[in-house]
């Protein structure tokens, strides 16, 4: 029975959509306000009909409803709640509906704290949220419905895959969407502006936000499946150039390159046609990294099952999403006035710089994920894209991106001053050049790339922390005036360095990797495996029973330079429902170095197999995503984006303190 | 002329989806890749040796029955089915070949100081050449070939023990009574 409300709430959800995505619509080239009111209503209904039905699925998968297909398929009794829980979200369907439900969310969030947002713009947001959300909604209930019933029930369940029983990934999908989802909102937002015909730095100010909260969620979402990659699949990597992966990478590059020009808009009231592009590309490409995976189009070893009804569908509602979307950018974008002019050589030329590269590189990312299939579909040889190629491609784009990143903060809006944004970076450059170059002597120029990469790192993190004592003007003024001017600089500054920094921390430990050593051996009980200072002796190897697995469970004794350091166990874990064996690897970290364990198969004479990793700063790949999102945080945080925000902002103007970013 | 500039994502996008289209339209199951090559005879192999000695030729396991295998140092699937050839090597079972894919020579000798090493030669394809001459997909990939030279089957991505003992191995089987 409840399952069937479920049901019946998103199709009720479906129809409340339909009507949220004309009414308003109308109502706004009428410039009706009750139609227009009647976004809000909708929008909120909806988010309420949906959440309802997502309430019901939680509940069938929670109570092992077996007579629902969907629970049979991916859930089993014996299941860890938590998992069982997550395991609404860890199949196609289920996501879907995880999906839908953080659309309405978005969709209600900005009916309710719309208030001071331009009725007609605030109709025409909601009526496309509306439109995306029939879309999704209509996708479910006639290829994807996870509420089938299946007669006779039966006893069990056939359990979730093991690899997905896991906290990392169990929270992994709901940043992600997260991240998704919320860019269809600066999505909405480029399509009602192309409606209106009209985007002023009011726009920018609204677009901006829901941007940089989306970019928040998804660099989360990214690091959290990134450092799952890498404590459980056993081999230290962190990082595949997987089509998934990138289909996540992809919004990602373009949401940063969107979060930067929305500034220009705000600020200047230019870029505005190039930064609609951006809106309407990025939620494109979310659409994309949800769908690809699904439709048959890609393989992936994150690919959900495959059904070609399911693939139509897609193609058709990307089509019309995307295709629309950009018929109306074509349309209408040439009508838009251009804005505030500016040099090359200024914030803004900085920021297209860097939007340009940003852009670039998604674009290789795109094409390194779909060229070897395109070749294959027109019939042309077999190519094969993997390390090779991104590093070949990618990487380098980022190198003038890292340099720039560095400058641009430094220039002045309209007409900046390279010589004079260098004269307050020469203290950094020479500190980055003497170390790299001396770290090329010490290593005997063995590390060329690594050392770079950590130089760039370091010329990132000196210049943001440069940027901000100009700011302030540290040592030029007293003391206590720094501190005046360090309290009242706005948020969104200290975001800005503070994302900043986290991008060069994350910079330095993906360059560090070149620095790790690795030792695979077969290793018997009591004796020891020894690298970089740290000696591991394998005590013996235990069985352990799990609640829905059993593990063998290395006990490894470790020592540095002869002191305890403490235990580690590795483990395998077979379970028996899938005849599946995953490793649970052992790490220590320090927070510069990772000590990694994976304990790989027996030898059948008793030793067993261990890997062991040092990976000097691979945690800084992570913490620094964690920071650059920390950052966006900080910055979301700023009194601008508040309600009345405008008029404290002019009491910020009369100050004498600029509005930075 | 500006307006065109507008209509250029759009066009764009357009092409993308046609060929998104075209490839479901040609209900290829993309999980089944296609061998063209099976049942064809083998690209010509001549490749230097990863030990500096004699090139790696075709002709120099002609009329044997042999694994070639498309590896890399880089690829992490790669290391999972090393116990596997290892084990083929220890008992004798058949030679294999490895290619080292897109890779540095120190690398791969690293690579293999590591893991050992299950080869009987191993061919640096550092351009990648051999590889697109067979149609390779992606690293690990595994070709059987008969004594005639010609392809018998491909494998993609790791030789599980199950795809061994049930498909690889009775071909083997049967390649080398016949």
């Amino acid at each position: 029975m409840i399952i069937e409300i479920g049901h019946f709430a998103l199709i009720l959800a479906l129809l409340v959509a339909a009507v949220q995505s004309t009414i308003p619509l109308m109502g706004a080239a009428r410039r009706e306000a009750g139609m227009m009111a009647v976004g809000k209503t909708a929008a909120i209904t909806q988010f309420v009909l949906i959440a309802l039905a997502f309430a019901t699925l939680v509940h069938a998968y929670v109570t092992s409803d077996f007579s629902v297909i969907n629970v049979v398929d991916n859930s089993h009794s014996d299941k860890p709640l938590l998992y069982k829980i997550t395991g609404v979200w860890g199949n196609h369907e289920g996501s879907m509906v995880l999906w839908v439900f953080m659309l309405a969310l978005c969709g209600a969030a900005v009916a309710v704290f719309g208030a001071n947002l331009p009725p007609p713009l605030k109709a025409r947001v909601l009526a496309v949220q509306g439109m995306i959300g029939v879309g999704f909604l209509l996708f479910i209930l006639l290829t994807s419905n996870p509420f089938q019933r299946v007669l006779p029930a039966p006893a069990d369940g056939q359990g979730l895959n093991p690899i997905l029983q896991d906290p990392g990934l169990a929270f992994h999908p709901p940043f992600l969407y997260l991240g998704y989802v919320g860019f269809s909102v600066s999505f909405s937002f480029a399509v009602a502006a192309l409606i209106e015909g009209r985007v002023d730095a009011a726009w920018g100010r609204w677009v901006r936000p829901w941007a940089l909260f989306s970019w928040c969620a998804l660099a989360i979402g990214i690091a959290m499946g990134s450092w799952w990659a890498y404590y459980t699949l056993g081999w230290g990597g962190w990082w595949y150039w997987d089509p998934v992966e990138n289909a996540s990478f992809m919004p990602w590059l373009v949401g940063t390159a969107l979060i930067h020009s929305a500034i220009v808009v705000e600020k200047r009231d230019a870029l505005k046609s190039w930064t609609i592009l951006l809106a309407i590309l990025t939620f494109s490409l979310s659409l994309v990294g949800t769908f690809l995976v699904r439709s048959g189009v890609l393989t992936s070893v994150h690919a959900f099952a495959v059904d070609p009804a399911r693939g139509t569908f897609i193609l058709l509602l990307l089509l019309v999403v995307i295709g629309g979307s950009l018929t109306l950018y074509a349309w209408r974008a040439p009508a838009l006035k251009a804005g505030g002019l500016f040099a090359p050589i200024s914030r803004e030329g900085a920021l297209v710089l860097n939007n340009l590269l940003l852009t670039t590189g998604a674009a290789t990312v795109f094409v390194g994920t779909l060229y070897p299939l395109f070749l294959d579909a027109v019939g042309g040889p077999k190519l094969s894209v993997g390390f090779p190629f991104f590093n070949r491609s990618f990487v380098p784009l980022m190198v003038p991106m890292l340099i720039a990143v560095a400058v641009g903060p430094l220039m002045a809006w309209k007409r900046g001053d390279l010589g004079g944004a260098m004269q307050r970076l020469w203290a950094a450059l020479v500190v980055v050049i003497i170390g790299v170059v001396g770290a090329l002597v010490v290593t005997e120029g063995s590390y060329v790339l690594a050392l770079l990469g950590i130089g760039l790192a370091a010329w990132v993190a000196i210049a943001a922390l440069l940027e901000w004592t100009e700011r302030v003007r540290l040592f030029r003024t007293t003391l206590a005036d720094s501190l005046r001017r360090a309290l009242h600089l706005p948020r969104s500054a200290y975001g800005m360095t503070i994302a900043h920094i986290g991008l060069a921390i994350t910079v330095a430990g993906i360059s560090a990797s070149a620095f790790e050593t690795e030792r695979i051996e077969i290793v018997a009980p009591g004796h020891d495996i020894a690298i970089g200072g740290y000696v591991l002796r394998l005590n013996g190897v235990g069985k352990v029973q799990g609640a829905n697995f059993t593990a063998d469970d290395a006990k490894i004794v470790v020592t540095h330079d002869g002191k305890d350091v403490g235990e580690m166990h590795p483990e395998r874990r077979f379970f028996p429902l899938q005849q599946q064996t995953t490793s649970e690897t052992a790490i220590r970290t320090n927070f510069f170095s990772d000590l990694y364990v994976a304990l790989g198969d027996p030898d059948g004479r008793g030793g067993w197999t261990l890997r062991v990793y040092l990976k000097p700063l691979v945690p800084w790949i992570w913490l620094g995503a964690v920071i650059m999102a920390g950052g966006g945080i900080v910055s979301l945080s700023d009194r601008r984006w508040r309600v009345g925000a405008a008029t404290r902002a002019k009491g910020a103007h009369a100050l004498g303190i600029a509005p930075g970013e | 002329m500006r307006r065109l500039l507008y209509l250029l994502p759009l066009a764009l996008f357009l092409v993308i989806a046609g060929y998104f289209a075209a490839t479901l339209r040609s209900g290829r199951d993309p999980q089944a890749l296609p061998s063209a090559m099976i049942d064809k005879p083998m690209p010509a192999i001549d490749l230097a040796a990863l030990d500096n000695g004699a090139r790696v030729t075709s002709s120099s396991f002609a009329g044997q029955v042999v694994l070639i295998n498309f590896f890399a140092s880089w690829c992490v699937p790669c290391r999972e089915e090393q116990p596997l050839l290892l084990r083929l090597k220890t008992e004798n079972t058949v030679p294999v070949i490895g290619i080292a894919y897109k890779d540095k020579p120190q690398d791969t000798q690293r690579f293999l100081t590591q893991l050992g090493d299950p080869f009987q030669r191993i061919g640096l394809d550092q351009e990648g050449q051999l590889a697109l001459n067979f149609g390779v997909y992606g690293v690990p990939e595994t070709y059987v070939i008969g004594k005639d030279g010609r392809i018998r089957y491909r494998q993609i991505s790791v030789i599980t023990p199950e795809i061994w003992e049930e498909t690889i191995l009775p071909l083997i089987k049967k390649l080398a009574a016949s």
